[in-house]
């Protein structure tokens, strides 16, 4: 029952700018479980949606695959044709996007939708629209026959979002990604939606691939987290672990900085102080040194690497400790 | 963009609250209806020679009078109608198809064959069109056909620009990227994502041009370039009448009349319909 769905190993992706190549993804490593839900946590800009753009060979046409695999139940994505890439995509892979606004084409109602993501069952019209009605059902959707009718424009954002994830979920994937799917939702339908995609998860069995800067739905949904700074991962391990005794500095001050942790009344929100470096021109060392505030002289000449059995970081000062 | 896509039922409700757009389509079913069925209607046949009763003026006889044969002119009115809008009919779908695949592929495709196409469409666009008919008929002679042809050569880069626009604007679209993550073939998307979404503005174009085009093929047989004489068209009608303006107006009344309402007619349900389908253009001219 304990199998791995995916494994990404090693994986470093660019892309070819006129500065030379912006060194996107370093060497990630990372797996998802079966019927786990995992979550990756990082500031704009650090990888994630080069991250799932690789996963799903959607990347952009100046972005290379430098090297590195990722194994899809025991196939390796990177060496399959594109037509059998295609013919995994929304069938054992779906994806659930960011803006529901946006995902979904304004010009056809949902039911011509939902039965267009359908296009590779053989089944008749009705067939497929009992099946929509029963996934929109599943999603908590009021009024499923009346969706159907509908186009996107008549619905609210959450009514939009739970109908993307009713149609990603429409093949019973082996995994789910969500990119951010509650970022562009206000707070109380967020929690909806999380608790949702929580109880859609225990019924179909899938695993999920969360992907979110918001700290707080990251600890209510996932089993296991994944932090990810400038294009590497530097921490990663159970949720509660991570969560409460982190060991990456970045995650430590990640924390600091969520908003939901601070108790008292302060006009100064606390930030990480620097920016993202270059990923043109690396600095050499560890990446984070530059913000950490704790760096000593081999952060400066060595690369850290992810280390540790179950709770890994990649952090010199955790090499120290053990 | 926030475009209110509705049945066709729903955009016919909203036609008949514009005066402009309610009268301009009842002039194209007039139209339409007249030269469908202009054999039945043509008091005359339009090719009957009557010498001895040229150029009259309008009586119950010859509600339109007489051209420099005798010949009825409102027949030849009627019947040079369906001349107009067989080669309205045939040029306009011929080249929207032709437009949509050319466009789509300039917009879906790779970005070599995006820039052949353009340079194509641009060369083609740059020729004055009259100029374009001459030696396109200098070389296969005047016929209706050739008409057509000058007219699909010089549409298709209209509609192939229009085309190409919309999907590369569309392409970059999250429910196009959402399509693809779902394992929706470039076939697919086209088909079932990109087309919905241009039909409109491409509809649109499309009643706009009718106009053009009658006015083209009109043009073209005013100068002999296009159909050949004793068959009726609006464009040879105003030639014959021309010559002969001196003696009688009612030719070139009645050859010119039609061409108006034809644009007039098709204009205002055009942009009624630009209106009510795509509010961002209101007010602004292709």
């Amino acid at each position: 029952m304990n199998q791995t769905v995916l494994q990404i190993r090693d994986l470093s992706v660019s892309y070819a700018t006129e500065q030379g190549p912006l060194r996107a993804l370093r060497q990630v490593s990372f797996e998802v479980p079966q019927g786990k839900i995992i979550g990756i946590v990082g500031e704009s800009g650090c990888g994630k949606s080069t991250l799932i753009a690789s996963i799903i060979r959607l990347l952009a046409p100046n972005a290379r695959i430098d090297s590195g695999s990722i194994v899809f139940r025991g196939k390796d994505l990177l060496g399959l044709s594109t037509d059998e890439m295609r013919a995994l995509r929304g069938n054992e892979i779906s994806i659930v996007f960011q803006d529901p606004m946006s995902s979904l084409n304004p010009v056809l109602t949902i039911g011509r939708q939902m039965a267009d993501v359908q296009h590779r069952s053989r089944s008749g019209r009705g067939e497929k629209n009992a099946r929509s009605l029963m996934m929109l059902e599943r999603v908590g959707i009021p009024d499923p026959a009346g969706q159907l009718r509908r186009y996107p424009h008549h619905l609210s954002g959450g009514m939009r979002q739970r109908v993307a994830i009713a149609m990603a979920l429409m093949s019973e994937p082996a995994l789910l990604i969500a990119d951010e799917p509650t970022t562009a939702l206000d707070a109380t339908l967020e929690v909806q939606i999380i608790q949702r995609l929580k109880e859609l998860q225990r019924d179909f069995g899938c695993s999920i691939l969360f992907i979110s800067h918001h700290l707080g739905v990251i600890a209510e949904l996932c089993d296991e987290v994944i932090v990810m700074y400038a294009g590497e991962v530097c921490e990663s391990g159970p949720m509660r672990e991570v969560f409460l005794t982190p060991r990456h500095p970045y995650t430590q001050r990640l924390l600091e900085c969520d908003p939901a942790r601070i108790r008292q009344r302060t006009r100064q929100l606390p930030v990480i102080e620097g920016s993202l470096p270059s990923l043109v021109e690396l600095p050499r060392g560890c990446i984070f040194r530059e913000r950490c505030g704790q760096s000593f002289e081999r952060c400066s000449i060595e690369r850290p690497r992810l280390a540790g059995d179950v709770h890994k970081s990649a952090c010199h000062l955790s090499d120290i400790a053990s | 963009m926030s475009r209110q896509p509705g049945s066709v039922a729903q955009t016919f409700a909203r036609l008949r609250q514009d005066p402009l757009g309610i009268t301009g389509l009842v002039i194209v079913v007039v139209i339409l209806l007249a030269t469908v069925f202009a054999r039945l209607l043509a008091p005359h046949d339009p090719l009957e020679v009557d010498v001895y009763n040229r150029l009259a003026g309008p009586s119950w006889q010859h509600w339109l009078g007489t051209d420099q044969l005798g010949r009825d002119v409102l027949s030849r009115v009627l019947l040079g109608g369906q001349v107009a809008l067989k080669v309205a009919l045939v040029a306009i779908s011929v080249s929207m198809a032709a437009g949509l695949a050319l466009g789509m592929m300039a917009g879906f495709g790779p970005k070599w064959l995006d820039r052949v196409l353009v340079i194509c469409f641009d060369t083609l666009r740059s020729f004055p069109t009259i100029m374009f008919a001459l030696a396109i008929v200098a070389l296969i002679g005047p016929s209706l056909n050739t008409v057509i042809g000058v007219i699909i050569i010089t549409s298709i880069p209209v509609y192939a620009r229009v085309v190409r626009t919309q999907t590369l604007a569309l392409r970059e679209r999250d429910f196009i990227l959402a399509e693809r993550a779902m394992g929706a073939s470039t076939a697919r998307i086209l088909r079932h994502h990109v087309l919905p979404n241009i039909a409109a503005p491409l509809f649109i174009l499309a009643s706009m041009d009718v106009p053009a085009v009658i006015g083209m093929e009109a043009g073209l047989s005013f100068l002999g370039l296009g159909v050949s004489p004793p068959t009726p068209s609006w464009g040879s009608i105003l030639n014959d009448g021309y010559s002969y303006l001196r003696n009688s107006p009612w030719p070139i009344i009645a050859g010119g009349l039609p061409l108006i309402l034809v644009t007039l007619g098709f204009t205002f349900f055009g942009e009624s319909l630009r209106d009510i389908l795509d509010p961002k253009l209101r007010g602004k001219d292709r």
